[in-house]
């Protein structure tokens, strides 16, 4: 099946099997491989983008639904040679060990910061509560993600720009 | 200012935040062009015989290349035993099912497509023919069901000490003893990244041949002999390249049959071949890990002193015995923990069940030693009505500096429990917490408050089969004033890059940013005992602080020819990263000059005088729903010490990993098999892996005991929180409800495992009717 999409602000066509996930269209077809699959029931949240500003997990989303969308991902968030505020705060709290969740958490935590700007730590655990981490125990993903909201808060335009 | 003990921001993360890692199903390389995709079609039942394998209708499918059944892997050798003279050598897991399938999930056929969709959808037509035969499911059954390898004549696989051996003296003198059988239940490793492979031969693969394969690991210099033993050739022919690993808690150490299987594809269709697993097929076919019944007895004087210890292992070691099989040794070793019990005992059987083989996880039988003993000591002060803190510093070795034996033959380096312990205590405000408690209980409240304790003593970083713990670095500086560390460990998700780069920087002067670390490719660094145990920073930090300071003193030669100075004259300057001549601040030559005429590179291997005992202490705090028997963790408060930190910030990373891993096995996750031996715990959806919402944030308490073992004064972080957490959290628990006279409730300690253990406390079961859910109890008093 025929899809057009916009993915990281790139215009994309292509002809795809119409059982083809998005996690997989963007890792084999795009070569975007920040997105994870880390589970076959969408529980882990390893494949987490954006569509359209919001978090979704793209193992669960046909290509062919995301068609005429707008998709972010982990690649797409800063400016090549750049890191967003969330990918900062994590860096900063060092919210990340094997990196497996990474590129999810940190999409999860965009869309969750663009819903709620200011979270509490209870709303950051709940809002999170979709993407697995095994490494971490939440600890500094919950840390950095406050921390993200701080610093996004304080007049960081380009945050809520590249965030959409 | 020395950049040791600063909080460092790891190197790697801009690239994992970005791009993403590179795993190994993310890896392009030219080698694996027309890469074929292999699909394992996995045994459904737990015990049978194969009456038949037809593959004609998944051959005819769509995009299949071949499709490969045990009957086709001709020319490779039998497989030697896993751990030759430590187990039944009778009990071999081959590649691919042949006669006979023993667990749900083994591998059966293999299905090579063009494309990864059509692997699964054809290996639903292959077409397995079985044969049923009684699965042995549960642990306690194996001992007397029939042999599930009739040719060994038994389902023991290993056995630690001789229980028949017991002192019936043991106990003698105690004025109370408490017994019970407790359950250390069976988890999943679960890494986010599962199993995968990629595998390319060369060209001259008909004249010997020689293997590339990329495979998620602990240490690819172990991995590469077991490939090579599965293929039967020379480890020389193989090449384990490293990709970034996501996550592996003990699991991904050596190389399982799938891995030998894809690059044995490989070689027989002559391309290169890819696995990527399912979660589904992970949840099965990799290693679980704990699965131990212990019975623990513990006795002593009613002041609260402990006289003697006894601790008996059932371990089930899964359809093929692997490193499961021997975590017992390992639990035993460590049997007394902290304590300075006069007398202590151990045994342990490891046996053959129709599951899933049982592997290292994270602990790897220490955090089974460490869950027997702190209930004991919970049952014990139960039992005569004391603190639980009390007890434990009635009990606890007094601090030492010199090496202390225990009964068992570990060598504790160094410690101080009482005063881990009494840290953790005023960290978290005991005495407030058992204030709040007495309050909620006077009331009478629905929900109670639970203050679980854990005081434990682990081994890390323990030796090799060729002796002392060593580990090799090679440290080279570049004369564009950059330098390259090749280490024989292997992160995934540890953060060696930043590390050990900061190790070398504090000797060399260069900056973290400019210091690249390299692991994992074989051909690179052909020797190295990869990360597992907590042996990095330790063993493998310090080899590169050693190449390092090696390499400096070949430097200063070098600078003393150049300067015409005596090499004792010369100062180095850190700043610089240069030497100069000692009053003469104009004659300097930097290590990057140093590094243009000649290689200036040195490989050194350090080498320990033994393990190290990191030590510490847990609270945890619970709310019990005494209606509904929920359990929600409210507070974890850990004192962890593993000596000096080199960088604080990653340290504690480990910490709250591994206190989180800890939490979740006391109150959430167990594998589940069906009577027939089903596994029901199969995907993410079934098994109850952590989330964000069941943890809070952690309280870490500081403490740091240098050892004398390495130079760095460092000990293993990496598993001390599961060690400490797991009991600390199930002892809290049961004391939010001991009121109610609750003894004991197993692990995970579920809303309906609570719910059961508070009916069977307001309504005692009939004498000879124990509740299962609660364990066998027998207390007794004696003179």
């Amino acid at each position: 099946m025929k899809v057009r999409l916009t993915v990281n602000g790139q215009d994309r066509s292509d002809d795809v099997e119409p059982r083809l996930l998005l996690v997989h269209y963007l890792r084999q077809h795009l070569g975007l491989r920040a997105a994870n699959v880390g589970c076959d029931t969408t529980s882990c949240g390893a494949c987490t983008v954006l569509l359209n500003g919001k978090s979704v997990k793209s193992c669960t989303v046909l290509t062919v639904q995301a068609s005429g969308q707008e998709v972010t991902t982990a690649e797409g968030l800063a400016p090549e040679g750049d890191l967003h505020p969330v990918q900062r705060a994590f860096r900063a709290e060092h919210g990340l060990q094997c990196g497996f969740c990474t590129p999810g958490m940190v999409m999860a935590a965009t869309g969750l910061l663009a819903e709620n700007p200011h979270p509490t730590e209870e709303e950051v655990r709940a809002g999170l509560e979709g993407n697995f981490c095994r490494c971490t125990g939440y600890h500094n993903i919950v840390r950095a993600v406050l921390t993200a909201a701080g610093t996004m808060s304080t007049g960081a335009t380009t945050s809520t720009k590249s965030a959409q | 200012m020395s950049i040791l003990g600063t909080r460092v921001l790891r190197t790697e993360d801009p690239g994992f935040l970005t791009r993403g890692g590179v795993y190994t199903d993310d890896v392009e390389d030219e080698r694996l062009a027309g890469a074929c995709h292999v699909f394992f079609v996995r045994s459904p039942v737990a015990h049978a015989v194969i009456r038949s394998v037809d593959v004609s209708a998944a051959r005819e499918a769509p995009g299949v290349i071949a499709v490969f059944t045990g009957a086709d892997l001709t020319g490779l050798p039998a497989l030697p035993p896993p751990l030759p003279g430590m187990i039944n050598d009778l009990m071999n897991q081959p590649l691919l099912a042949r006669d006979v399938v023993r667990f749900v999930g083994e591998p059966v056929a293999m299905v090579v497509t063009q494309d990864p969709y059509q692997g699964e959808d054809a290996a639903e037509l292959v077409d397995v023919d079985y044969d049923l035969l009684p699965p042995v499911v549960d642990m306690s059954a194996a001992t007397t069901a029939d042999p599930i390898f009739p040719d060994a004549h038994t389902n023991v696989a290993a056995s630690f000490g001789d229980a028949d051996q017991f002192d019936p003296a043991l106990f003698d003198g105690c004025e109370a003893v408490v017994t019970r059988t407790i359950e250390n239940q069976r988890v999943a490793p679960a890494p986010m990244e599962t199993r995968a492979a990629a595998a390319a031969w060369g060209e001259d693969k008909d004249a010997g041949g020689r293997l590339t394969a990329w495979i998620p690991n602990q240490g690819a210099q172990g991995t590469r002999a077991v490939v090579a033993s599965m293929l039967g050739i020379d480890p020389a022919s193989v090449r384990i390249i490293t990709p970034d690993v996501g996550g592996a808690f003990g699991a991904k150490f050596g190389a399982d049959p799938e891995h030998g299987l894809v690059c044995w594809v490989a070689r027989q269709l002559g391309r290169p071949a890819r696995w990527a697993e399912t979660r589904a097929e992970n949840m099965v076919a990799m290693t679980h890990g704990r699965a131990q019944r212990q019975t623990i007895t513990i006795g002593g004087r009613r002041d609260g002193t402990v006289l003697a210890y006894r601790l008996e292992i059932l371990q089930d070691s899964g359809a093929y015995p692997k490193f499961g099989a021997i975590l017992p040794s390992l639990t035993i070793l460590m049997t007394p923990g902290p304590y300075a019990f006069p007398r202590a005992e151990a045994a342990a059987v490891s046996v053959l069940t129709n599951t899933t083989p049982v592997g290292a996880y994270r602990g790897a039988g220490r955090p089974e030693a460490t869950a027997a003993v702190e209930r004991a000591i919970d049952l014990f002060a139960a039992e005569i009505g004391m603190d639980p803190a009390d007890v434990r510093r009635k009990n606890l070795l007094p601090a030492f500096t010199e090496p202390h034996t225990t009964a068992f033959g570990a060598v504790y380096d160094s410690g101080d429990y009482t005063t881990a312990l009494d840290k953790a205590l005023a960290a978290a405000g005991y005495q407030d917490l058992r204030d709040e408690q007495a309050k909620r209980r006077a009331n009478g409240d629905v929900v109670q408050l639970g203050i679980g304790l854990a005081s434990y003593v682990e081994i890390t970083g323990s030796g090799s089969e060729a002796g002392r713990p060593q580990e090799n670095a090679t440290v080279e500086v570049h004369p564009d004033g950059s330098a390259t560390i090749l280490t024989g460990t292997s992160p995934h998700g540890q953060g060696h890059s930043t590390v050990w780069a900061m190790l070398a920087s504090e000797e060399l002067g260069i900056p973290v940013d400019k210091i690249t670390v390299k692991w994992g490719d074989t051909d690179l660094i052909p020797q190295g005992g990869g990360t597992g145990g907590s042996r990095s920073l330790q063993q493998g930090g310090a080899a590169v602080q050693q190449a390092s300071q090696e390499l400096l003193e070949e430097a200063r030669q070098r600078a003393a020819g150049e300067l015409e100075a005596n090499p004792a004259d010369l100062v180095f300057d850190i700043g610089s990263s240069a030497f100069t001549v000692a009053g003469d601040p104009d004659a300097s030559v930097p290590l990057a000059r140093l590094a243009e005429t000649e290689r200036l590179v040195v490989r050194s291997v350090f080498s320990a005088p033994g393990a190290t005992f990191p030590f510490g202490a847990h609270v945890a705090v619970v709310e019990v729903d005494t209606e509904t028997g929920k359990a929600v963790l409210r507070r974890m408060v850990t004192v962890d010490d593993a000596g000096t930190l080199v960088n604080p910030l990653l340290a504690e990373g480990q910490r709250h990993g591994g206190i989180a891993q800890g939490a979740a096995q006391a109150f959430l996750e167990e594998v589940v098999y069906d009577a027939d031996g089903n596994p029901l715990t199969t995907t993410f959806a079934d098994y109850p892996f952590l989330s964000a919402t069941e943890v809070p944030s952690f309280e870490l308490a500081d403490m740091a005991t240098p050892t004398t073992y390495n130079p760095l004064g460092a000990k293993g972080i990496g598993e001390a929180g599961t060690i400490g957490a797991t009991p600390a959290v199930q002892n809290a628990v049961v004391d939010a409800v001991s009121h109610l006279g609750v003894r004991h409730i197993d692990m995970p300690t579920s809303p309906q495992r609570v719910w059961r253990a508070l009916r069977e406390a307001a309504a005692p079961p009939v004498a000879g009717t124990a509740a299962p859910a609660a364990g066998t109890s027998e207390s007794r008093d004696a003179q």
